[in-house]
């Protein structure tokens, strides 16, 4: 298959963009990277995603696929020869997809809400929110890979790429804020599942440095409070 | 081993119904219980501790929460008339709307219905959009479809995720705009997605798993009058 034949859509500090790029990765499918411009939108990504106008698109065969962990589903079904990243257990591949429904719909909007606040009062409401996820997500680890190396057990699987892609913002929000979030006291399996996924050969190339993502961080925040011109 | 199927639901609930929906396509047996909203069920919050809500799907002891997660699962487990259709592209296509319709439709209808004054006209036009593009994406099918054989011949032709998640539209939207007295979703503007509410609520399999409209009406109408009298 030609290269040219598998395109993602994104920008180098998106999270979510991180995860169609890591599952390629693990299925050792080459692919193309077109560089979306972060204050922009092109029109290949309208064009491709007319419904959210977001990153990141999948375009396979000029087809696109749109929604990341849709298209983390789509790019497992597809390339099925390379190791599986959901589980193949109807039960345990539910665990999978609850859980990585809960990070997205309940845990993120908390953790983006202090990498990028909008106001003091809400991010210690915010504060407490991430760490119960955190304890919960702590709890899961076991329940999901079984005392294994990742969430999906001895390989990085769904949820592994779900949570993992968020790590560089949790960074953000620690650095940010003078917090230890990721806390070998409070949440110990987290922390050395944290360090693995980040050294794995499939993530460590595309994860952005912690420290330009703080200075992308600190752009947008003054993006925000400058005023309107 | 005897299979155990038990379901933790709610009579009035959607995402409830539409797990019933997909078991019944697949001819499961299971057995119904209705969670007591009052004292919010000792089962529930030990099966469902991280939210706290039906629909929960018990499978010989295991629970499983969040209604498309159930409903992915529930074509994993059993076979026949799938929710899905086998081609990976139209997988993705398929959960991209489902996931549309819980992300935007809902919430935007919601609070176009019962939102807060201020945030009604915001959201009234948000739900059209969103109604619109659903209609778009229907093009000239009768059904969402993709399914395997609920209801049809296979193909676009029988109900799939997409048709099953949508049924909030179908058929509560209906009743709560009579309750409230506003109206959003009408044949006028909205002419293809009322030829799909006819398909889908012609198949058996959905009209026999609604909430009674009656009951279902005299619900949203007390809760708008509790609403008022709270003000």
């Amino acid at each position: 298959m030609a290269k040219t034949d598998v395109k993602v859509l994104g920008a180098w500090p998106s999270s979510f963009v991180l995860r169609p790029r890591i599952a390629l990765n693990l299925k050792s499918v080459e692919y193309e990277f077109l560089e979306e411009d972060f204050g922009s939108k092109s029109p290949l990504l309208l064009q491709s995603n007319p419904v959210y106008k977001k990153m990141p698109v999948l375009i396979h065969l000029d087809k696109p696929i749109c929604e990341s962990l849709i298209i983390v589903q789509y790019i497992d079904e597809v390339w099925a020869s390379g190791p599986s990243l959901l589980p193949s257990d109807p039960y345990d591949q539910a665990l999978a997809r609850f859980w990585a429904a809960y990070i997205d719909d309940k845990w993120f909007p908390s953790v983006r809400g202090i990498a990028l606040p909008q106001g003091e009062e809400a991010e210690a409401e915010l504060m407490v929110q991430v760490f119960e996820g955190l304890a919960l997500l702590e709890d899961a680890f076991d329940k999901c890979g079984q005392g294994k190396a990742f969430f999906g057990g001895d390989k990085v699987g769904y949820v592994d790429i779900a949570l993992g892609s968020f790590l560089g913002l949790l960074r953000v929000a620690e650095k940010m804020n003078n917090v230890k979030l990721l806390d070998e006291a409070k949440t110990p399996k987290l922390v050395g599942w944290a360090e693995r996924f980040c050294s794995h050969d499939a993530v460590k190339e595309v994860m952005p440095e912690t420290d330009k993502l703080v200075e992308f961080a600190k752009m947008l925040r003054a993006r925000f409070k400058a005023p309107a011109s | 081993m005897a299979e155990e199927v038990k379901l933790f639901g709610l009579w009035g609930s959607p995402f409830s119904r539409r797990v019933e929906i997909a078991l019944k396509i697949k001819g499961v047996k299971y057995e119904y219980i209705e969670d007591d909203l009052q004292n919010k069920s000792a089962l529930l919050l030990k099966y469902n501790p991280v939210h706290k809500k039906v629909p929960v799907l018990l499978h010989n002891g295991k629970p499983i929460a969040e209604s498309l997660v159930l409903l992915e699962y529930i074509d994993e487990t059993w076979e026949g008339n799938p929710n899905l259709p086998p081609d990976p592209y139209e997988r993705a296509q398929a959960r991209f709307w489902a996931k549309f319709i819980d992300e935007k439709c809902l919430p935007a209808l919601w609070k176009a219905l019962f939102g807060e004054e201020s945030e009604q006209e915001k959201a009234m036009e948000e739900a059209l959009q969103n109604l619109k593009m659903l209609e778009k994406e229907l093009k000239d099918k009768r059904l969402f479809g993709g399914g395997g054989g609920g209801g049809g011949g296979g193909g676009e032709e029988s109900i799939g995720l997409v048709d099953i998640a949508a049924n909030f539209i179908a058929y509560w939207v209906g009743i709560i705009q009579e309750a409230v007295g506003a109206e959003i979703l009408n044949r006028e503007r909205f002419p293809v997605l009322y030829k799909w509410i006819d398909e889908l609520l012609s198949c058996s399999v959905i009209r026999e798993n609604l909430p009674p409209r009656d009951k279902m009406l005299a619900y949203f109408i007390s809760r708008v009058q509790a609403a008022k009298a709270s003000k």
